[in-house]
């Protein structure tokens, strides 16, 4: 009698083997595999802009002197204001701001050059349309630091004494690991998380319930094949399958998007291989809760939205509260965007790497340890 | 003897139901047991039982020599089990798919196997066809000769033959007997009479509890069972199917079978149903013929005892 072995090769290797079979006799999936990756890339890399310009602005100028004219030009310098309209009163502008024409009324009130030159300290009024904070955040903090600069010109000779003083001190800004804020750089990389986990994560959620649908599992239980082959066997494969998909993606990065690559490749692959199996191992965990292909999918999303929205992809990280901060901290996703933004656009290194992946490693370990204890060598 | 099913006080419950109730089978090497009962009774669960599928809630036993509850895994390796559903990959082809079992059961010399079984099979030129565009025949052909690839000691059929033609159900069967005739120990479950009088041995299960065993004879002879073959004059359809429903209200008959253009009408009290035929018989529109109870009358009549007493 030859002994039982806990871990056939042989019967790994079968079931990797029949796994890459199927992938490839199913166009949609493999279709899925080379097009999500691209279509995600296109759409939110050349979509997505978290620093909006041009904003339509409609202005009321009831001064008309040359300080007026040259404040307005100075507001359309800053490159975030589009002057759409001159409306001849507030009530024009403000049924533009209320049908969405406008996003911005600017308003100079009647003698708001003579007030200037008599040093009354004139008011301004500027009205945004605030529904959607961050699409006029940077518009407003341009605004902010107009005056010092706008009527600089106009206020000399006489005048010279109303032009601001400089202040008591000066703040030097350096923004570092993407000076000009192109919001792609921070984008893409972050891609190559949110598509790695979908595609991952529903494939394998699919691989042991598409076998229960189909009633092929009955077979593969009667086998000798043991919870860690059928776990292994299924989940190579897709391993494979994650890395050509963040091939695509990179090499997308750095030709389309010019996305700086500072960071070591060794490193990225590694945790990107550690965050791969991550994801692997909690789709398989969900094929062996989901007794349908449809249950795998809700599931797959269920865990797919939180994820992705309290990661830091969509929404700044920090800007959440302490306990949605505390969730984010339990996805993968959260860590991996770190680890891949940190190499990639600061260059960092192994040592700056590893707080960010042994949260990775924990989710992995404790999802495995949940599909292996879930997986059933029965029936019940 | 050497028993290669040896399982005593099998019971599984789904849900709080008793699904399979108290079952003891014991199936000799080299034996075909046929394991008959209508649908929903429990012989699928009984087979997922012996194969180590299912865990029983009750009882113990042995399949192969190995313990059913904690060896299942060494009996899986020496069980041939095809379920009843096809259940091959369909988007792999014919070779795949056996190639796939052959590793998946370390098969020795594995190429020469599957090689070896395509041509049995005479599917050696379609054997890079799809599996999923095999008709129903051919599906049950590829499913068996998957089971036999490791060459097992024990083969558990679950309705092997359902939907597949006369001719193939006959192939089918003259391989079966091939095998066991080497030693092969067969359990096959089925609703046909045809093939139940193949078995060597019959075991009848119904709502869950396993209602006799023994040969088709044996199971006949126990049956207490008396049997009419009753013919209309003349053969009318309408005739024979008023006789139907008027003998069925009958006391001392327990089934009324129709079989082609006469009735089989049976009862377990033999002095009872001789009255009736006295009755009906004196007025010479039908012949009433004495004759051996078929397995057919005796399972209908089985499965009614049992709704009786359990459903």
């Amino acid at each position: 009698m030859t002994p039982l072995q806990p871990f056939s090769w042989a019967r790994f290797v079968a079931i990797a083997r029949k796994e890459l079979v199927q992938m490839r006799r199913d166009r949609l999936t493999f279709a899925m595999i080379v097009g999500v990756p691209i279509l995600q890339l296109v759409l939110f890399g050349y979509a997505i802009n978290a620093d909006p310009k041009q904003l339509p602005t409609a202005v009321v100028d009831h001064d008309r002197t040359v300080f007026s004219r040259s404040l307005v030009q100075a507001v359309a310098n800053t490159g975030y204001f589009r002057v759409v309209a001159v409306p001849a009163g507030e009530d024009a502008a403000d049924r533009m701001l209320e049908r969405g024409r406008a996003q911005f009324a600017i308003v100079v009130p009647p003698g708001f050059g003579r007030a200037l030159q008599r040093g009354e300290r004139p008011a301004l009024l500027v009205a945004a349309d605030a529904t959607d904070p961050s699409a006029t955040g940077n518009a407003i903090a341009a605004l902010t630091t107009l005056g010092a600069a706008a009527l600089r010109h106009d206020l000399s000779g006489p005048l010279a004494a109303l032009a601001p003083p400089p202040g008591p001190f000066e703040v030097r800004l350096q923004r570092r690991y993407n000076p000009e804020g192109v919001t792609q750089h921070n984008i893409v990389p972050g891609l190559l998380g949110v598509i790695l986990q979908m595609t991952m994560v529903m494939m394998t959620a699919f691989a042991v319930t598409r076998e229960r649908e189909r009633g092929t599992f009955e077979n593969l239980l009667a086998t000798p094949a043991t919870p860690l082959e059928v776990m292994t066997g299924k989940i190579v494969p897709y391993i494979a399958v994650g890395f050509a998909q963040a091939t695509i993606i990179l090499a997308a990065a750095k030709l389309l998007f010019d996305v700086p690559m500072l960071g070591s490749g060794a490193l990225l692959v590694a945790c990107m291989t550690l965050f791969i199996a991550a994801l692997l191992a909690l789709g398989f965990t969900i094929s062996t809760v989901a007794r349908t292909q449809l249950q795998a999918m809700q599931m797959t999303f269920f865990f797919f939205l939180p994820s992705l929205l309290l990661s830091g992809f969509m929404f700044p990280f920090r800007g959440m509260p302490g306990w949605a901060q505390a969730l984010g901290e339990v996805f993968p996703l959260t860590h991996f965007l770190r680890v891949v933004r940190g190499v990639l656009l600061k260059g960092n290194g192994a040592a700056d790497t590893l707080p960010h992946l042994w949260p990775i490693a924990l989710f992995m370990l404790a999802a495995a340890a949940v599909a292996l204890l879930r997986y059933r060598r029965t029936l019940d | 003897m050497d028993r290669v099913i040896d399982v005593r006080g099998l019971t599984k419950r789904f849900a709080g139901r008793t699904v399979v109730d108290a079952v003891s089978i014991a199936v000799a090497r080299g034996e075909i047991l046929g394991f008959l009962g209508p649908n929903g009774s429990g012989k699928t669960t009984t087979i997922r039982m012996l194969c180590g599928l299912l865990r029983p809630d009750a009882g113990e036993g042995t399949c192969l020599g190995f313990d059913i509850l904690h060896e299942a895994a060494r009996i899986k390796r020496e069980v041939g089990y095809m379920t009843q559903r096809f259940s091959l990959y369909e988007d792999l082809s014919i070779e795949e798919n056996l190639d796939f079992v052959a590793r998946v059961y370390a098969v020795p010399r594995r190429r020469e196997a599957v090689e070896a079984a395509l041509e049995r099979l005479g599917l050696a030129a379609r054997r890079r066809q799809l599996a999923g565009a095999l008709s129903g025949g051919w599906k049950q052909r590829v499913a068996l000769a998957s089971c036999l690839l490791h060459a097992p000691k024990l083969l558990l059929l679950d309705e092997p033959t359902a939907g597949v033609d006369p001719g193939a159900r006959r192939d089918f069967w003259a391989q079966i007997h091939a095998l066991a005739a080497e030693g092969m120990t067969v359990l096959v479950s089925t609703h046909y009479m045809d093939e139940a009088e193949r078995c060597h041995r019959l075991a009848y299960i119904a709502y869950g509890k396993l209602l006799v065993t023994g040969t088709a004879a044996d199971v006949i002879a126990h049956s207490g069972l008396s049997t009419y073959v009753v013919g209309v004059a003349g053969g009318d359809e309408r005739q024979l199917a008023a006789l139907a429903s008027a003998l069925a209200q009958e006391r001392g008959v327990t089934t009324v079978v129709p079989f082609g253009s006469t009735l089989h009408v049976s009862g377990t009290d033999a002095a009872a149903l001789d009255g009736v035929r006295d009755r009906y018989a004196a007025s010479g529109a039908q012949r009433w013929r004495r004759a051996e109870p078929s397995l057919d009358d005796v399972f209908v009549r089985l499965t009614q005892q049992a709704e009786d007493n359990y459903a």
